[in-house]
């Protein structure tokens, strides 16, 4: 797509390019380039010389069992954020496009929790499930549960999960109740008329019919469980206990900035960089068939 | 939309249990809010001899000044100063950029223009985090640790608010540039003049997601700042917590979370209408 009138100089616009150009030159691609370099070096324990390892850094990562550890924790913990911050919001749009009058008002009411970062979310479930002080660690005590998420490696999950989903819902909600509304109403009626009962037209029509919100918002809570869960994390577990909250991303600062093992941690972003490509043109490949839709 | 319901739902028993429904979903997502905000207005022992009370207490003056004006490391106050002007910098920063990149590259034909698209579509969707080191290594090569610059640059070095004005201009009607150029207006003029005014709704939109964006950042903001006086309240309040087995100043750190919430939650409420538009925009 081409714009036919356009405005004649050369300099005009390199001038209007160049603030762009030079801000992402500096803090994008050559720092994505060095990452990519970086990634096939080992320094030496002094940080003087570079030692060349070709692919040794990346053939390390796929044997070290911490990394395919992190690996499957960062499956385990995006899926279950996923599932569970959609079911949620699913549930919650479906309720609100029920309602003739008012869905606006609970629009209102569910959205904002989208503002809260995710980091204050960590804080603020960290401090529920405190094991001292936390409101629902006493009450699960009074039922004899013994809550403690720095010790059990299976509540420091769950526990990580809830506080990423919980402000995630707002913004599944919000897609959610767009996809509904869009859905035309006399199809819905059509088998009302012909006697289904509401969980049969769900089953069968508006859930099929919501199908590309659904899958576009697969997509994005994937890349958000991925990425910016980091501040939940880091506030609640800082991914303990033994490694059992250690999503990818969060190896990559632990490993550069903690451990300083600079090799180790640029092999490990430019995978997470070939996970990001993939996840990106899957997204880009469904939002062109949307249009056919 | 008008009738929507019509014959499919009727009062009675389902409607109620569809209130029902969404007022538990509700409570659920204000119930932490709600805690936070009772820990912030009652005193430490009410906090440290569970169960909390779940009512708000009489301390809310006192937590809230002693946050604001002396807080753990450094002032709550100060912290949300440095974190307005990040957001601000971020936001305001790459919608200028970037508006006039795609101006340039929407109505102008110049050498590099398809080379210059195709690199700011590489930068879509590949977040800070996953280059972190070396740009951090930038970052402190230009003496930018502990400074705004630091905060704010290495988080518009992407295009995609450039991707979202271009699909904008690219449905301007041709005649507009047209009328323009045939009265003589210079490029700038047709730029500030007609295009700038017409993209307001899209500039606010962005502006409630990219200020949202910059706010709520966190990795970047505890890797660039080791100062505390130039800590952002999101990444301070996790400073806040001592180290070894001390107890937590539980009140003053949800007073510093809820001050931390509030400016977001202001924007996300008052300019509802766009950040949605912006928000299903953005995602396009």
């Amino acid at each position: 797509m081409e714009k036919r009138v356009t405005f004649r100089g050369i300099w005009l616009p390199i001038l209007l390019v160049l603030p762009q150009i030079v801000i992402t030159a500096v803090f994008f691609f050559y720092p994505a380039g060095k990452a990519i370099w970086q990634s096939l070096f080992i320094p030496d324990p002094f940080g003087l010389s570079m030692q060349y390892v070709g692919l040794g850094n990346f053939e390390y990562l796929l044997t070290d069992p911490y990394y395919r550890g992190a690996f499957a924790t960062t499956a385990i913990f995006s899926g279950l954020v996923t599932l569970v911050s959609m079911g949620c919001a699913l549930f919650l749009a479906v309720l609100a496009d029920r309602l003739i009058k008012g869905s606006g008002t609970y629009r209102t009411l569910l959205i904002w929790p989208y503002a809260v970062a995710p980091a204050v979310a960590g804080v603020l479930w960290l401090f529920m499930f405190n094991t001292r002080v936390g409101v629902v660690t006493w009450y699960l005590g009074q039922l004899g549960y013994d809550w403690n998420h720095v010790l059990n490696p299976h509540e420091a999950m769950g526990l990580v999960v809830i506080a990423s989903s919980w402000g995630r819902v707002s913004y599944n909600f919000l897609f959610f109740l767009a996809g509904l509304q869009a859905i035309p109403r006399s199809v819905v009626e059509a088998a009302a008329i012909d006697g289904a009962r509401f969980w049969t037209r769900f089953r069968t029509i508006v859930f099929p019919l919501l199908s590309p919100t659904t899958f576009f918002l697969l997509v994005v809570n994937i890349v958000y469980a991925f990425f910016e869960t980091f501040g939940v994390i880091h506030t609640i577990t800082s991914g303990g206990p033994q490694q059992a909250t250690t999503i990818l991303v969060y190896k990559v600062y632990s490993d550069g900035f903690v451990g300083q093992d600079l090799g180790s941690s640029a092999a490990q972003s430019v995978i997470l960089l070939i996970l990001v490509s993939i996840l990106t043109v899957i997204q880009f490949r469904y939002i062109e068939r949307r249009v056919h839709y | 939309m008008a009738d929507r319901g019509g014959m499919v739902e009727s009062r009675g028993f389902g409607y109620w249990l569809t209130h029902l429904g969404l007022i538990v979903g509700v409570l659920f997502i204000f119930f932490p809010i709600w805690l936070a905000f009772v820990a912030s207005t009652v005193e430490q022992q009410q906090i440290v001899h569970p169960p909390m009370p779940l009512l708000p207490g009489d301390k809310l003056i006192d937590n809230y000044a002693r946050a604001l004006s002396s807080g753990v490391n450094a002032p709550v106050g100060r912290m949300l100063l440095n974190s307005a002007i990040m957001a601000l910098g971020i936001a305001l920063g790459k919608i200028a950029i970037s508006l006039i990149s795609a101006f340039a590259i929407v109505y102008f034909r110049f050498p590099g223009r398809k080379v210059f698209f195709w690199l700011i579509f590489l930068t879509l969707m590949l977040p800070v985090e996953v280059r972190i080191v070396p740009t951090y290594e930038v970052a402190a090569s230009f003496g930018l640790l502990n400074s705004y610059g630091g905060l704010i640059f290495p988080l518009i070095a992407s295009a995609t608010a450039t991707f979202l004005f271009r699909q904008f201009f690219m449905t301007v009607p041709d005649e507009l540039a047209e009328a323009a150029r045939v009265d003589g207006a210079r490029p700038m003029r047709f730029f500030l003049d007609i295009l700038l005014p017409m993209s307001r709704t899209n500039i606010a939109a962005l502006f409630v997601i990219l200020f949202i964006y910059g706010w709520n950042q966190y990795l970047w903001p505890l890797l660039i700042t080791t100062d505390p006086e130039m800590n952002t309240i999101v990444m301070g309040i996790k400073q806040m917590f001592p180290s070894g087995d001390d107890t937590a100043d539980w009140p003053v750190i949800m007073a510093a979370s809820i001050l931390a919430m509030l400016p977001p939650i202001a924007v996300v409420i008052g300019m509802q209408q766009f950040f949605i538009r912006g928000l299903v925009d953005s995602e396009k």
